[in-house]
């Protein structure tokens, strides 16, 4: 039998939105005790979370882990390894891997891995349409018996409206949700990033916010059409918030997500032809920042994913408009929700952390996402206050593609713990020792 | 002294900067008047020429400024080097830099190529054209020849008609014309107008006419007729009539105005023959002082790398 004891740290409660202090015993990979003064046995771990919070495994509903076939960009080996090192305990994986996850034997490939990694948990997510190549109906039943959450063309949007309603009627009938990165090909072709004056001035093709917009109305007309459950990917314009808001108002069964890019940078952060800047959905502006974070807080975004996107620095280092789209984002998502959301007053620490656990866990369907007695044990520390500088040659991902090198960000997970295993992703003993009042 | 190692754009240059280089052309020009038309300002510097888009007036403006100041150039296209076997940019770069260049002059079609090109080398970088962005010689030559002709850029109008959306020479123009103190019109169809230039403190227009009255200099671009093609205008026909620059058009402009237009022309389709062709052209004095113009540039780079080398 393996127990830990977590002391001293504040718990946070993202379902009833309450922080409060326990400890929380662990034994044998499920939470036994949470409580005030807790003791566990002679050889309990004890693990001190003086300072600390005690927060549900965060969960990451978005990211690219690139294995099969990108194994130069990321390993589903690092790319766990990268969402401990940035506090989440769980992640999806994207099917757009070579061969595209469009059938049971790629999903169970990635399964496979990832058990043989021990490190955060995957889930992987099964293409809509076979190879994503938008023309057929890729096989959901037998993807969801090997243990798909959702589906999605996620790097397309199936332009085809007559296949995404058949593909949302039978996911819908399957009880699986359908992820759609929202982006009409048309409108958006050539684009690199957002329309408008900055890149004007650049002189760089753009993408309007309409391209996202026009597909967001499409596939929520649709998700009312055939009562699927909807998810739309990292939202990025403000008339796409608008739009996921009326729809939820009318009861549609339509849920978002938000990157930490998307709410902290606007397409500024292109200037310079910084290549690390360059994503897709692109970096908006100003007044969708403000509308992304206005989403946030009134619940019309449910979840921030962070979209992870490894590049190696070849395919990076090079002219704007030959260079991949994407960034990494597992290892400084906990940093910029806590210093861009929390800090700043835009969500509650509780909501906050609402949106990367019971939020995901409710939309996948999954049984986690709180921190209950016997619940599988997996949980984050995050330390508040303790300040970290982004660090690309630190990251545990291959990918070092990031715009946040140098941010200072206040908000460090320190620790995670996975069904019972214990991952220490910040030396605790060596932290200088906090002041001691007299 | 340009303060900065390379020529990347006209948004980097202050008003200042850009006199001085408008003067030294100046100095360039009587050069080209001479019998004999170099000087040795330059002997022993490497000037490359690299050139990853097609163009003949443009490299052979460079390549002529830089043999008339007595430095040694190489030329390098694209489809006659290793640039088609997938070398990229950043090697090229390299090479380039190893083959002991002084001065790179750098034609790409992606905005941003030259900005990327001098974090990789130590030679001065002179931006030829990258993709929509900025064409800042040519912009400088336009701001000299406008200047010759008018005494002065200060107060003046300047309408730039056609395809902005598509247009690097518009855009370096914009920040050039705006520093040294003229009133910049656009014109062109809503198709062809790039968002956000009134914060650019740019007059936007779509009416040719409205855009041309009381204008000192009607600035003509070309029309690329793949925009046909990419469904952002109907035809030929239809924007000539539109938007092509003709006698009558041009008669509503002031008195004097002039008219310029960077090359090559389609005449028929964005200027009449009779406007490239008439009085008030200044079409072939572009190209002339095309070459003074890079003249100076060439000499003010290169020889900021010698003052660098002797001082240290």
């Amino acid at each position: 039998m393996t127990s830990f004891i977590i002391k001293k740290g504040r718990v946070v409660d993202p379902l009833h939105e309450r922080v409060f202090p326990a400890d929380v015993l662990v034994v044998d990979g499920r939470i036994a005790a949470i409580g005030p003064g807790l003791a566990g046995q002679k050889d309990t771990t004890v693990i001190n979370a003086e300072g600390c919070l005690v927060l549900p495994g965060l969960i990451d509903m978005h990211v690219h882990l690139r294995e099969p076939g990108f194994e130069y960009k990321e390993t589903i080996a690092s790319g766990t390894r990268a969402a401990l090192r940035g506090g989440f305990t769980a992640v999806c994986a994207m099917p757009n891997t070579r061969p595209v996850c469009d059938r049971a034997a790629v999903a169970g490939f990635v399964l496979d891995r990832a058990r043989a990694a021990g490190n955060a948990r995957v889930y992987p997510v099964g293409a809509l349409s076979k190879g994503s190549e938008g023309k057929e109906l890729a096989p959901f039943g037998e993807m969801r018996d090997a243990g798909v959450v959702a589906f999605s063309d996620d790097g397309r949007w199936l332009a085809d409206a007559h296949l995404m309603r058949r593909a949302m009627e039978y996911a819908a009938m399957l009880d699986v949700p359908v992820i759609s990165h929202c982006e009409d090909p048309a409108l958006s072709a050539g684009g690199v990033m957002n329309e408008g004056f900055t890149a004007t001035v650049l002189g760089l093709r753009g993408m309007p916010a309409a391209a996202e917009e026009v597909a967001v109305a499409r596939d929520i007309l649709l998700a009312e059409l055939t009562g699927c459950h909807l998810h739309v990917a990292h939202v990025s314009t403000a008339g796409a918030v608008r739009l996921i808001r009326e729809a939820k108002a009318r009861g549609v069964r339509v849920t978002a997500e938000v990157t930490p890019h998307h709410f902290t940078l606007t397409e500024e952060a292109v200037r310079g032809y910084d290549t690390n800047a360059k994503v897709n959905p692109p970096l908006r502006t100003a007044v969708d920042v403000a509308a992304l974070k206005e989403g946030l807080a009134d619940g019309t975004i449910d979840v921030i994913a962070t979209d992870h996107a490894p590049h190696s620095q070849e395919e990076k280092e090079t002219e704007f408009d030959a260079a991949p789209f994407g960034m990494v984002g597992l290892e400084t998502a906990v940093g910029l929700v806590f210093s861009e959301l929390v800090s700043q007053g835009v969500l509650t620490l509780p909501q906050a952390v609402a949106k990367m656990t019971v939020n995901p866990a409710h939309i996948l369907g999954l049984e986690a996402g709180v921190l209950a007695e016997g619940a599988v044990a997996d949980i984050t520390l995050v330390d508040p206050e303790r300040e970290e500088v982004v660090e690309p040659g630190g990251f545990a991902s291959q990918g070092k593609n990031t715009p946040f090198a140098g941010w200072r960000l206040k908000g460090t997970p320190v620790g995670v713990m996975v069904g019972g295993r214990w991952f220490e992703i910040r030396p605790f003993g060596k932290r200088l020792p906090t002041k001691k009042k007299k | 002294m340009l303060t900065q190692k390379d020529l990347l754009g006209l948004e980097e240059l202050t008003a200042d900067e850009i006199r001085m280089i408008l003067d030294t052309a100046g100095a360039m020009r009587e050069v080209m008047t001479r019998e004999i038309k170099k000087v040795p300002t330059l002997r022993g510097r490497v000037v490359v020429n690299l050139f990853y888009e097609p163009s003949t007036r443009t490299r052979a403006s460079f390549e002529l400024a830089a043999k008339y100041l007595s430095a040694d150039t190489v030329n390098i296209s694209a489809g006659s080097s290793s640039v088609v076997k997938g070398e990229g940019l950043l090697d090229t770069a390299r090479t380039v830099s190893a083959l002991g260049a002084d001065v790179v002059v750098l034609r790409h079609r992606a905005a941003g190529a030259a900005a990327f090109l001098s974090r990789y080398v130590q030679a001065a970088v002179i931006n030829a054209g990258d993709g929509m962005h900025e064409h800042p010689t040519q912009a400088l030559l336009d701001l000299y020849t406008i200047r010759d002709c008018k005494g002065k850029v200060q107060g003046l109008t300047v309408t730039f008609v056609g395809d902005i959306l598509h247009s690097r020479v518009a855009r370096s123009n914009i920040w050039g014309l705006s520093k040294l103190g003229a009133a910049v019109r656009v014109c062109g169809p809503a198709t062809l107008l790039p968002p956000g230039l009134d914060k650019l403190g740019v007059q936007v227009f779509t009416s040719v006419d409205e855009a041309v009255a009381g204008a000192d200099v009607i600035y003509v671009l070309r029309l690329q007729r793949e925009r046909f093609v990419q469904g952002l205008l109907p035809g030929e026909e239809e924007y000539a009539r539109l938007y092509g620059i003709n006698e009558k058009r041009l008669a509503r402009a002031s008195d004097d105005a002039i008219v310029m237009h960077p090359g090559p022309l389609n005449r028929g389709v964005e200027i009449a023959a009779e406007v490239a062709d008439g009085s008030r052209s200044l079409i072939t004095e572009q190209v002339t002082n095309g070459v003074a113009v890079r003249m100076a540039c060439l000499y003010l780079l290169a020889r900021r790398e010698t003052d660098d080398k002797f001082y240290h």
